[in-house]
């Protein structure tokens, strides 16, 4: 076996990512996680953690990714800032690029870069920052006495609103069906709130405003009915896609991109693995994640250990 | 927080920000936000990187109101990069810090 800079390499430094490097730390593989941000993922954007057990007053996004970063420190995980841009997955040892003049050489690969808030592709880009937002616990403040539109009709779209509800004068919920996918303890929540108000059956088809978000343009899907929302904001939880862009056309992946894994977290190609929201998941929670990264570890150590003997 | 990444407040912003002989990067952030609070090792790692080059300025926009709302910002963390007083860049969200140092690198 030909010698490699690492027994693993860790792709994303979310629940998933932190999860593999505790495990892969504790089983003493010589092992590194990229992380292109700052660790910690999609949960330090999120207001409240209510699902994850071991808090039962529930605990903050950021606190719980903070905790999980500093147990994987304390074990001695390297964690450097890296933006990977390419793998080469075509012999036993792995490359994985680091922009165009770095690369590393690894035997396995776990990659649990995660996923990132759909967006509208309705021209809000140009409000970016400028009342189109995607995090309420970073923006809602700016939002107090004021109206704001929310778009989705999941556990992020309904817990965010009611955050939301804080700050706010006014919230519209805008959801395509004529029924809410989130979670019932949620749903009880957000129809017992009178300042959040449905928009059934609908979907934004744009927004406009001189400087910022003035107006929010919705249609009813069903009766083909446009109406326009005054509003200063619009906070878009439809959904998440899959931080895949740096993998390439080997691993196989779902239509949406996400990677196909089987029950141990094994992808279409020996010794990579993925875990977490990037991969395709029934269910995308940190409880999930933090399982399949338990288990791609286990299937990591049985890979190098056959590869080697 | 690095001691030498400067906490200011409103009414130091023209003495410490417009009126700074070398360019700044003001970090616009605040205590209940996540993802401000995630990159600002990254922004204590840039300090050091252009110590001297590049000067690095907080503004906590729950008590300072004034200058987040002359500049429009309604999402944080927002990074505001000013040269000889003018904006030149500004970025808002989570940013790799490879993209920061190119920002810093085209202002220096």
């Amino acid at each position: 076996m030909p010698q490699s800079d690492y027994d693993l390499v860790i792709i994303g430094g979310g629940p998933a990512g932190l999860t593999a490097g505790i495990y892969a730390a504790r089983a003493r593989l010589n092992v590194v996680l990229y992380e292109k941000a700052a660790p910690g993922g999609q949960v330090i954007i999120s207001d409240w953690i209510e699902n994850y057990p071991g808090f039962p007053d529930g605990i903050s996004g950021y606190d719980l990714g903070e905790k999980m970063l500093n147990h994987a420190k304390n074990l001695g995980l390297t964690i450097e800032t890296e933006d990977v841009t390419g793998l080469d997955l075509t012999g036993d040892i792995k490359v994985i690029h680091l922009g165009p003049e770095k690369s590393v050489t690894t035997k396995a690969i776990i990659i649990a870069s995660g996923a990132s808030p759909k967006t509208l592709n309705v021209g809000e880009d140009k409000f970016r920052g400028k009342g189109v937002s995607f995090c309420a616990t970073c923006d809602g403040p700016f939002f107090r006495d004021k109206t704001v539109v929310a778009v989705g009709g999941g556990d992020t779209a309904v817990q965010e609103s009611l955050f939301l509800t804080r700050f706010v004068k006014k919230l519209y919920l805008v959801h395509r069906r004529d029924e809410l996918r989130a979670t019932k303890i949620l749903q009880e929540r957000a129809f017992k709130n009178d300042k959040i108000e449905f928009v059934w059956d609908s979907v934004v088809t744009g927004m406009d405003g001189l400087f910022a978000v003035e107006n929010v343009n919705v249609k009813n899907v069903k009766t083909e009915e446009e109406s326009s929302i005054k509003a200063n904001g619009c906070f878009i939880w439809i959904g998440i896609t899959p931080n895949t862009d740096f993998v390439g056309d080997d691993l196989n992946r779902d239509e949406w991109g996400f990677i196909f894994t089987n029950d141990r977290m094994e992808t279409s190609i020996p010794g990579v693995f993925a875990a977490g929201d990037v991969r395709t998941t029934p269910l995308k929670q940190i409880a999930t994640a933090v399982g399949d990264a338990a288990i791609a570890v286990m299937g990591v150590e049985h890979y190098i250990e056959n590869i080697n003997s | 927080m690095s001691e030498n990444i400067i906490e200011i407040e409103d009414d130091a912003f023209e003495q410490e920000v417009l009126k700074s002989t070398i360019p700044v990067l003001v970090d616009f952030w605040a205590p209940w936000c996540g993802p401000c609070r995630a990159i600002a090792p990254t922004i204590e790692e840039l300090q050091k990187t252009y110590d001297g080059k590049m000067k690095f300025v907080k503004v906590n926009v729950d008590e300072n109101p004034i200058s987040p709302s002359k500049y429009g910002i309604q999402a944080i963390p927002t990074l505001i990069f000013f040269k000889d007083g003018e904006v030149s860049e500004q970025i808002t969200g989570m940013v790799a810090k490879a993209k920061l140092e190119d920002t810093i690198n085209t202002l220096l």
